[in-house]
């Protein structure tokens, strides 16, 4: 007998309730909605522009630009381009953003430590430190630096010197730059001598003590060829180098390196307020090691020292790095209020003076956000690489 | 009991012994606490004098400033304009109204079982700013028309942060939904939005949105400044707004969903009746944070020629009637800066401990 098959399955959906269907409409939908967007954008823009006469295309990066800028890193006068300003203001950018970041991370964990320190006063004091600078905007907090304190700082001719070589004064901080001469070679050579060697030896010591468990100090030794060569290199070479030292010319000082009073004021703001971002972080990064892990280490029989550098320390890092990252963002990001005090960075140089000469508004603010959005990628994929290497490694 | 149990012995507080135990443990704390000590005895007595003992507090003018303290003289002189902008003197009380009701809003929220502290939150929400748009700018109802360029000081402030967040939250919420979302397309609409924005500092979109905007709109269409500042605000916040609700969501469990899916419910139906609620009320001190964060960026709208708080206070710091009041100037606005935040943090620490259900997974 021949069996009849019943098709159990129950009625499919009706299309317009099929979840697929729907998906790919509303899809479809959204597409053609950012696309419709983006068209009347470019339309609107187009057509503004033409009534306005300006023209489009990066072309105008190649003109003259015929302003000066007071602090640049890579050379540059009035007589040359616009796409020489963008490199001024990034590296200006970089520049500062690099000094916040080595600055606020040495002051953040000194803080983030002190807060947890038993010794009850500095505890406090590191509390309150938190507290006061973290609830004030870091743009008042620039202004006060560059305008309550350092403009207030005394004239050239009166100017804090410190030995004859440095001084301070309300144009900025004049130090003594050093001129390599010839030979200096050698030095280089040195200092790559000694890395080397410090990395040759630090795997030999690691080596040594998987295979026979006597501990090299290599910190100690490290440290002292790293000082050590460089410094016989430099006396062996006959010292080559020279320092320009700053001196009093007319109204002003010259020679040396200066350090403007904007960059320094911006520097110190910024540096100060996401120091106090990181020291909270450091401090529950601390706060999240079990106190088994200290006492485990401790039965080891590991010194307080080793304690902290190979247990504790690890641990916290894994707490610690992805919110310092997001500092380190926004401390880049933060960076870009050097405008409001005239610190040439690229939003005041690019984005600013530039843009109001050339009115090329779209190109201009399309690059600088670009460049932004590189650096945020650049440092969460570093972060990311390193936090992958220090992430709890599982089986 | 046994004879020989004794009781506890009392920890009797002394202050000798406490002392040696957290401030003097062991020769480096000993230093530590001299050196901390001795800063604090010597920079504490010039601070007093500067702010209180020398300051000068009556007067009408610059001339009357004669201590070698603080003039505050200055603020209280300047006061008006530091709250109110060039906002019409006998039209003020359209200001006042708004910030009594929004303390009557808000004050409450911080009081546990003060009656009827839900609804007063909501009017806050949603009532304010309509009340808002009809009162501050006029032009209805017979109120005489203010212009916005006449807006400024603290009273400007509030409302970039009021409408900043309150504008960016339905935002937040439909790209945080997107960014969860099952379609690859919307996900990845949503992504990119979320990470342009975040990637980019807040002054390049202050710019952007007063140099831009006007370029991006048909011709006729134009919105005043404020207007271009609060859209570039709110789209930036929405950025992170999204973020922190999205926090939000990945914490409800899956449970949630399938049930919602079982009993039926269509997508709007199981968010809105459903997930939303549970992860809304989880974020909350999330959005408080922003809140603070965002309150504290409205200062860079002085950068764009707004006469936010400090924006004022920048403006007449440099005025030649008072001379080298820019000390004075900055801790005044300092102090109302810290006064909110800290005031608000603390709130959200508050919230956060009570929230802890502790079952988090």
């Amino acid at each position: 007998m021949k069996k009849q098959t019943f098709d159990t399955r129950p009625a499919g959906p009706k299309p317009w309730n099929d979840p697929q269907v729907r998906s790919i409409f509303f899809q479809t939908i959204a597409i053609a909605l950012v696309f419709w967007g983006g068209w009347v954008l470019v339309e609107n823009t187009l057509s503004n522009m033409e009534s306005r006469g300006i023209s489009t295309g990066f072309g105008f990066l190649d003109e003259t630009a015929g302003f000066g800028i007071i602090m640049n890193l890579v050379p540059y006068d009035a007589t040359m381009s616009y796409g020489r300003t963008f490199w001024v203001g990034l590296t200006n950018t970089l520049l500062v953003s690099a000094m916040g970041v080595v600055a606020a991370t040495i002051l953040g964990f000194i803080i983030g430590v002190a807060r947890l320190s038993s010794n009850w006063l500095v505890a406090k004091m590191a509390l309150v430190y938190i507290e006061v600078i973290r609830n004030i905007p870091l743009l008042l907090q620039i202004f006060f630096w560059y305008f309550a304190v350092l403009s207030n700082l005394p004239s050239p001719r009166q100017s804090v010197d410190v030995g004859g070589a440095l001084f301070l004064n309300n144009r900025g901080l004049y130090l003594p730059e050093p001129l390599t001469q010839d030979g200096f070679g050698l030095v280089w050579g040195g200092i790559l001598l000694a890395i080397a060697a410090v990395v040759a030896i630090r795997v030999w010591a690691k080596k040594r003590q998987l295979a026979t468990g006597q501990i090299f100090p290599t910190f100690k030794v490290g440290v002292a060829i790293l000082i050590a060569v460089p410094i016989i290199s430099y006396l062996a070479a006959g010292s080559p180098i020279e320092w320009d030292i700053p001196a009093l010319k007319g109204f002003n000082f010259g020679g040396g390196i200066t350090i403007i009073p904007e960059l320094a004021a911006l520097w110190i703001a910024l540096s100060l307020y996401t120091a106090s971002f990181i020291a909270e972080i450091v401090r529950s990064g601390i706060l999240s090691v079990s106190k088994g892990q200290t006492e485990a280490s401790k039965a080891l029989g590991l010194p307080n020292g080793l304690t902290l550098r190979l247990v504790i320390i690890p641990q916290a890092m894994r707490v610690i790095i992805p919110p310092l990252t997001s500092q380190y963002l926004n401390l880049v990001k933060n960076s870009s209020l050097a405008t409001a005090i005239g610190y040439p960075d690229l939003v005041a140089v690019f984005m600013g003076t530039t843009l109001n000469q050339t009115g090329q508004a779209v190109e201009v603010v399309a690059i600088t956000m670009a460049v932004y959005l590189t650096i945020s990628l650049l440092i969460s994929l570093f972060m990311n690489i390193y936090n992958r290497a220090v992430a709890i490694k599982e089986r | 009991m046994t004879e020989s149990t004794m009781k506890a012995p009392k920890k009797a507080l002394r202050p000798v012994k406490w002392m040696r135990e957290n401030l003097f443990s062991g020769w480096f704390n000993t230093v530590l606490t001299l050196g901390v000590a001795y800063l604090l005895v010597t920079s504490v007595g010039p601070l007093l004098n500067w702010f209180f003992l020398d300051a000068n507090f009556v007067g009408s003018d610059a001339s009357d400033c004669t201590g070698a303290g603080a003039c505050w003289l200055f603020i209280s002189q300047r006061l008006n304009f530091f709250i109110y902008g060039f906002y019409p003197d006998e039209l003020q009380w359209r200001v006042d109204v708004m910030f009594l009701l929004l303390a009557v809003a808000f004050v409450p929220q911080f009081i546990e079982r003060f009656p009827g502290r839900k609804w007063l939150g909501l009017f806050g929400i949603f009532g304010l700013p309509v009340v808002g748009y009809f009162l501050i700018p006029g032009g209805a109802f017979g109120l005489e028309e203010v212009q916005s360029s006449k807006w400024g000081g603290l009273m400007l402030t509030l409302i970039l942060a009021y409408i900043g967040i309150i504008a960016s939250l339905p935002i937040g919420i439909l790209l945080a939904l997107g960014r969860r979302s099952e379609m690859p397309i919307i996900r990845g609409i949503c992504v990119i939005f979320i990470e342009v924005w975040r990637a980019v500092p807040l002054i390049t979109v202050l710019f952007m949105a007063s140099v831009m905007l006007p370029l991006f709109l048909p011709e006729g269409v134009n919105f005043e400044k404020l207007a271009r500042a609060l859209i570039g605000i709110t789209l930036w916040q929405s950025a992170y707004m999204a973020e922190v609700i999205r926090g939000g969501l990945q914490a409800i469990p899956r449970g949630q969903y399938e049930a919602a899916d079982a009993l039926g419910l269509g997508y709007w139906r199981k968010v809105g009746l459903v997930i939303l609620p549970q992860a809304l009320k989880m974020v909350i001190p999330g959005i408080v944070n922003t809140f603070i964060s965002l309150f504290k960026d409205t200062t860079l709208v002085l950068i764009i020629g707004l006469f936010d708080i400090l924006g004022t206070v920048q403006s007449t710091v440099t005025d030649p009637a008072w001379q080298n009041v820019a000390i004075e100037g900055y801790v005044f606005v300092a102090f109302c800066f810290w006064i909110f935040c800290f005031g608000i943090s603390r709130y959200s620490q508050n919230l956060e401990r009570k929230l802890d259900t502790g079952h988090k997974t």
